[in-house]
């Protein structure tokens, strides 16, 4: 994503807050190596460092935000939680609502982000449109989700090692078969990686592109509104 | 729910014969291993698509068995998970080795005796019906709950009952009737009330040996399961179990309570044919001469 200073985040079915910390993370630190960069070349250079300057560049990192959005309030308190417990107080906060439904303005985001929550969902068309409505034009749609393994002896691996296992897994170390059954159907009944960039054009995004990770057991697909 | 959502992606854009072929083997419940093949060979047909927005929520139109909870059966019962003989491995090997890590996650032990019982569960099943006291429990199916057992009731009883110890045994731990697992991994349907009558009469045979639920408890109640009933989960038991028995218990369990468990198993009747419902008020020292049971070495409740 490479987010710069001043990036609005909407992170969709993020409800941990997994994506929301890493992104609130990087902006930190990408604010405190710029300044510390800017420090270390006006040092050498022997220029008064400009505290406005500078101060401007962190305050627009802290103007970073990311609204976390989950139809699951028991997921939200999850990451409530975590926020917690790791220090992050300011820059994030906490929408309950359904991704088919946003209850968000339009043109209202720079970056949307949907990590393993799109397959979940009923209308994936819908999120879709949904995510061109609420960003701004220039934003960036982004979608992180389980796909098909396209070389057949991996794919064959891939299968029979999540019917046969991971439900057994499941049982053995967290009690719950059923959840991991559901997994394993669920990924395999989501488009493929084209099928969802067909989708993902269709409603109206462009350059589309996708990038499969593990011989695409995951895929992150991406677009612009333009 | 799940299975349904499937096959609703399945059949919509499916050719008829094929959609023909799909909503009979559901409503035949196919076993896991042909769900496998049958999904595989649909599957070039369901993701070459464009339909949009494949239909996750559940639908009743395709002829499937919805159960109360909305879940549709694949199975042979509500409740069922097929499993192919890998899983069955697995989860035999996976859930031994957890139960023995962590004795209190009793649904390992739930899963290591279901998954492991086939072939016992037909011999008690034979000889629960050669016995006319076992023919009445298979025909009434009686289910062991609170309701359809009074826990007052039970402590209203005389103090030399069966029924009041058992209330002792209940009231004493905070333990409940109904917390008995459903069966999950028994593949036939006719097996699975004799799989859950041993999980419920499991805490009555623990009253009417005089064990209490501890670890050296357990071992002993394990002992004349695996004697009586043959099944594999109740030998791994009671031959694993003790090695996790405190010092002090172990002196004991080797030269008072083994041995005891041992005569217990070989003299005692065949407990899965006892109606153990009709026996509450029955006086417990007489219950236990009539079932061929010596008393036990130490009273578990003393009064």
């Amino acid at each position: 994503m490479s987010p710069r200073p001043g990036t609005k985040l909407l992170d969709v079915a993020g409800g941990t807050g997994d994506i929301a910390f890493r992104f609130l993370n990087y902006v930190r630190s990408q604010s405190d190596f710029n300044s510390l960069t800017a420090l270390q070349t006006s040092t050498e250079q022997g220029v008064d460092i400009n505290e406005d300057e500078n101060s401007q560049v962190s305050g627009r990192s802290r103007d970073c935000h990311v609204t976390v959005c989950d139809i699951n309030q028991s997921m939200l308190e999850v990451g409530m939680n975590r926020a917690t417990q790791s220090g992050i107080t300011s820059g994030i906060s906490w929408l309950k609502g359904n991704a088919e439904c946003l209850p968000i303005e339009d043109n209202s985001f720079d970056v949307y982000t949907i990590a393993f929550g799109i397959r979940n969902c009923t209308h994936i068309d819908k999120v879709v449109e949904e995510a061109y409505r609420v960003l701004r034009p220039g934003g960036r749609f982004m979608c992180l989700e389980f796909s098909h393994v396209s070389n057949p002896l991996l794919r064959s691996v891939y299968d029979e090692y999540s019917f046969q296992v991971i439900p057994v897994l499941g049982q053995i170390l967290a009690a719950d078969w059923d959840s991991y059954q559901y997994l394993v159907e669920s990924i395999r009944q989501f488009q493929n990686q084209e099928d969802f960039k067909r989708i993902i054009r269709t409603c109206g995004f462009r350059a589309v592109t996708y990038e499969n990770l593990t011989f695409g057991v995951v895929a992150i697909h991406s677009g612009f509104k333009l | 729910m799940r299975n349904s959502m499937f096959y609703t992606c399945m059949l919509f854009p499916v050719p008829r014969h094929m959609r023909n072929m799909a909503s009979v083997c559901v409503k035949k419940s196919l076993s896991y291993v042909k769900y496998l093949k049958f999904r595989r060979i649909l599957k070039l047909n369901c993701f070459s698509s464009t339909s949009f927005g494949v239909r996750l929520h559940s639908t009743s139109q395709i002829g499937s068995v919805t159960e109360e909870d909305g879940a549709t059966q694949r199975g042979q019962y509500r409740g069922h998970r097929p499993t192919t003989p890998l899983q069955k491995t697995l989860l035999t090997l996976g859930s031994a080795a957890m139960a023995i890590l962590h004795p209190d996650r009793g649904d390992m032990i739930a899963t290591l005796g279901d998954v492991t019982a086939e072939t016992a569960l037909k011999q008690i099943k034979q000889k629960m019906e050669s016995d006319p006291i076992g023919q009445q429990i298979l025909r009434d199916q009686p289910v062991i709950s609170t309701s359809t057992i009074s826990i007052d009731y039970l402590g209203s009883l005389g103090d030399n009952t069966f029924g009041k110890e058992y209330w002792r045994f209940l009231t004493k731990h905070g333990f409940s009737p109904d917390a008995r697992l459903p069966v999950h991994y028994v593949d036939d349907p006719e097996l699975v009330y004799v799989m859950l009558r041993y999980r419920q009469c499991h805490d009555l045979f623990h009253t009417v040996l005089g064990m209490r639920p501890n670890m050296l408890g357990e071992c002993v109640v394990k002992w004349v399961e695996a004697i009586q009933l043959g099944l594999p989960m109740c030998a791994m038991g009671a031959l694993v179990g003790p090695i996790r028995l405190m010092p002090k218990h172990r002196q004991n369990y080797l030269t008072t309570y083994l041995p005891w468990a041992l005569r217990n198993g070989q003299n005692g009747k065949f407990l899965m044919n006892v109606y153990f419902e009709r026996e509450w008020e029955r006086d417990l020292a007489d219950l236990r001469q009539e079932l061929g049971l010596e008393p036990p070495p130490e009273e578990p409740y003393p009064r």
